[in-house]
């Protein structure tokens, strides 16, 4: 039962979370340049669009109740309406989302697959040449700006050798016959080659040194050794009993990095011109279109702290060390 | 140093000055004996003369818009004698921004890196120090701080604010403080259960002489290591921010001129002398201050070093 109480308990605490960054939102908002109307209300809107919004959001009311009107909103999705597109927030980022989604989790995985089996042969080959240059490699592309390599890669192999387009997420012109199509499509995976093999280089450095660590962690305890004494190959130790423990803060860091990617992939979805969230909330921002780069927002802030969440039952379900209770004094 | 501390605290109340020398004395130690801390301080070095420099250094002003002798506009030059690294598209010196990118990069890390280690270790020394409801509010804020999406949280604030390389500054100390708030409290629950906190409590020392002459002095190494680590990432964001189009045109820096490039074509003429450069001085800055964070680490983590 304590496992169903601590659930409980992180969970008030992430909805908790989610109500302050909502709140921080408003008040950040509200404190536009011009009138309180200026959030939401764009002076190009006809009479009509104007009034309709003002009742919306109860733009002409007391701060307070704009503030009771806007969470009322919030959990029913109303997000407001986009200046610069012509239709509701909500709407516009749904068409988005699954572009973000599609490229932060086929980067990711590319990213672990490969830092993971990495990391492990680096703690394997500890205090060889392998390790002596793989390690600061590594640590250049954790020190490389993402935009940076992006900006290298499509010089690279879109400008100058031509295999890959430089941009967007389809070609100009093509057409699907439904979503499904599209997102299966040569032409889709061909666009999304460039910047999930950048965001995956990125990214793989985290979990290869995680990795690595667990592994030189794990092998220094006793069942290792034991194994070791019962004379199992090298291979099995690895990969039966080192591995399989050192993999479980790794599963962890993985569901984190699914919210912070989708919050860090702004600068490569710009540079790639993918049509994604981080892009949409960039040019939200620079039009001072106020309802959609505070919907973008939300909506990314919302991914990390279901991930922060999910996170944090991963690891104390997997790690049977941890235990349900705090530890106070 | 725990046995050194207790040493004091029976002895006689230590001088400040001692303390704090004695924890820089130990990173001095750090850097002469780890070649890696040696190599990414020698960097670190090297780039603050670059920036104390830079109008020296640099062969023509950053912005200038030049020409050649024959009184063409000097764009889009390849690299020569005249312009080590060519010029840009509006005939500017690439070489002298590349110096002059020096400065706003150390300055806004090092300031950035300032406040949130300093945000910080106060936070985590008084959250794990006093416990309780101060505990709890403290900690409540830094889930709040960890449940902002960073760059977007940059973003957005630009969006309100005058357009300038502080607001990254600002951004970073308010939500960066989280992850050394979180690791320095827990330092500190543990330093507090220690004999010589316990006799100086005894013994009639008022609580923020505790705190700040005996428990800070065993937590400043793990602050060192969190601020030379934040030192790369405010230089990363303050390009990212600039590349986006946030940051202040009128300042030279390298996420300015990643920027100025990519939106001048420069990727599709293969101009790599142009955007080439700036990113790799972000990454020998960046890299330098892992270095010297791994000889922190090994410090703070002996047991690493006995395998």
């Amino acid at each position: 039962m304590a496992g169903l109480t601590r659930i409980t308990s992180r969970l008030a605490q992430m909805l908790f979370v989610l109500w302050a960054v909502a709140t921080i939102l408003f008040f950040i908002f509200r404190l536009a340049p011009g009138t309180p109307l200026a959030a939401y209300i764009e002076p190009t809107f006809t009479e009509e669009q104007q009034q309709a919004l003002l009742q919306r959001f109860g733009l002409d009311k007391p701060l307070y109740v704009q503030y009771g009107i806007y969470l009322r909103n919030l959990v029913r999705g109303d997000l407001g309406d986009s200046f610069t597109l012509n239709d509701s927030v909500a709407s516009v980022i749904g068409d988005v989302f699954p572009y973000t989604i599609a490229l932060t989790l086929i980067s990711l995985l590319v990213a672990y697959l490969i830092g993971v089996l990495m990391g492990a042969v680096l703690a394997w080959k500890r205090g060889t040449w392998l390790e002596g240059w793989s390690i600061p490699l590594v640590l250049t592309t954790r020190a490389a700006p993402e935009f940076w390599l992006g900006m290298l890669l499509m010089a690279l192999l879109s400008f100058n050798l031509g295999w890959f387009p430089a941009g967007g997420a389809v070609s100009a012109g093509a057409e699907f016959s439904s979503e499904w199509a599209r997102f299966f499509s040569l032409d889709f995976l061909k666009h999304l080659f460039l910047p999930a093999l950048t965001l995956a280089i990125y990214l793989h450095g985290l979990p290869l040194l995680l990795m690595r660590s667990n592994m030189l962690e794990v092998m220094q305890e006793d069942f290792v050794t034991m194994a070791r004494m019962k004379g199992l190959s090298s291979w099995t130790i690895m990969v039966r009993h080192a591995a399989r423990n050192a993999l479980l803060p790794v599963a962890t860091a993985f569901a984190l990095g699914i919210g912070y990617s989708i919050g860090g992939n702004v600068v490569i979805e710009t540079v790639f011109s993918w049509p994604g969230l981080g892009r949409m909330l960039v040019r939200a921002v620079a039009a001072n279109d106020y309802p959609l780069a505070q919907g973008a927002f939300l909506v990314i802030a919302a991914v990390m702290i279901l991930m922060n969440f999910v996170a944090d039952l991963l690891y104390s379900s997997l790690d049977p060390r941890v235990s349900s209770g705090h530890a106070k004094h | 140093m725990a046995t050194r501390s207790t040493d004091i605290a029976r002895v006689k109340p230590p001088s400040r000055w001692r303390l704090f020398l004695g924890s820089l004395s130990g990173a001095g130690a750090v850097v002469l004996r780890d070649p890696y801390a040696l190599i990414g301080t020698s960097v670190y070095l090297v780039f603050v003369l670059i920036a104390i420099f830079a109008d020296r250094l640099a062969p023509y002003d950053p912005l200038e818009i030049l020409f050649t002798p024959d009184g063409n506009l000097a764009a889009d030059l390849t690299p020569s004698a005249a312009h080590p690294l060519g010029t840009t598209n509006l005939g500017r010196d690439i070489y002298s921004q590349l110096l002059y990118g020096t400065r706003s990069a150390l300055l806004v890390g090092v300031t950035a890196a300032f406040f949130v280690v300093a945000i910080g270790t106060v936070v985590g020394l008084v959250a794990g120090y006093f416990g309780g409801w101060v505990d709890t509010v403290l900690m409540r804020l830094a889930d709040i701080a960890f449940g902002i999406p960073f760059l977007p949280f940059v973003i957005v604030l630009a969006a309100f604010l005058e357009p300038s390389v502080w607001n990254v500054v600002l951004a970073m100390a308010l939500i960066l403080w989280r992850d050394t708030g979180r690791v320095i409290r827990s330092q500190v629950l543990t330093v507090r259960e220690r004999s010589f906190i316990e006799a100086a409590r005894v013994s009639g020392s008022s609580t923020p002489r505790i705190i700040f002459l005996h428990i800070a002095p065993n937590i400043l190494p793990l602050s060192f290591l969190y601020g030379s680590i934040a030192v790369g990432w405010a230089i990363l964001t303050e390009a990212s921010i600039s590349f986006l189009g946030f940051g202040d045109a009128n300042v030279i820096s390298w996420g300015y001129m990643l920027q100025d490039a990519f939106v001048s074509q420069a990727l599709s003429r293969g101009a790599y002398y142009w955007f080439v450069p700036p990113g790799l001085a972000i990454v020998l800055v960046v890299v330098a201050g892992f270095f010297i964070s791994r000889g922190y680490e090994e410090l703070l983590f002996p047991r690493l070093t006995e395998e």
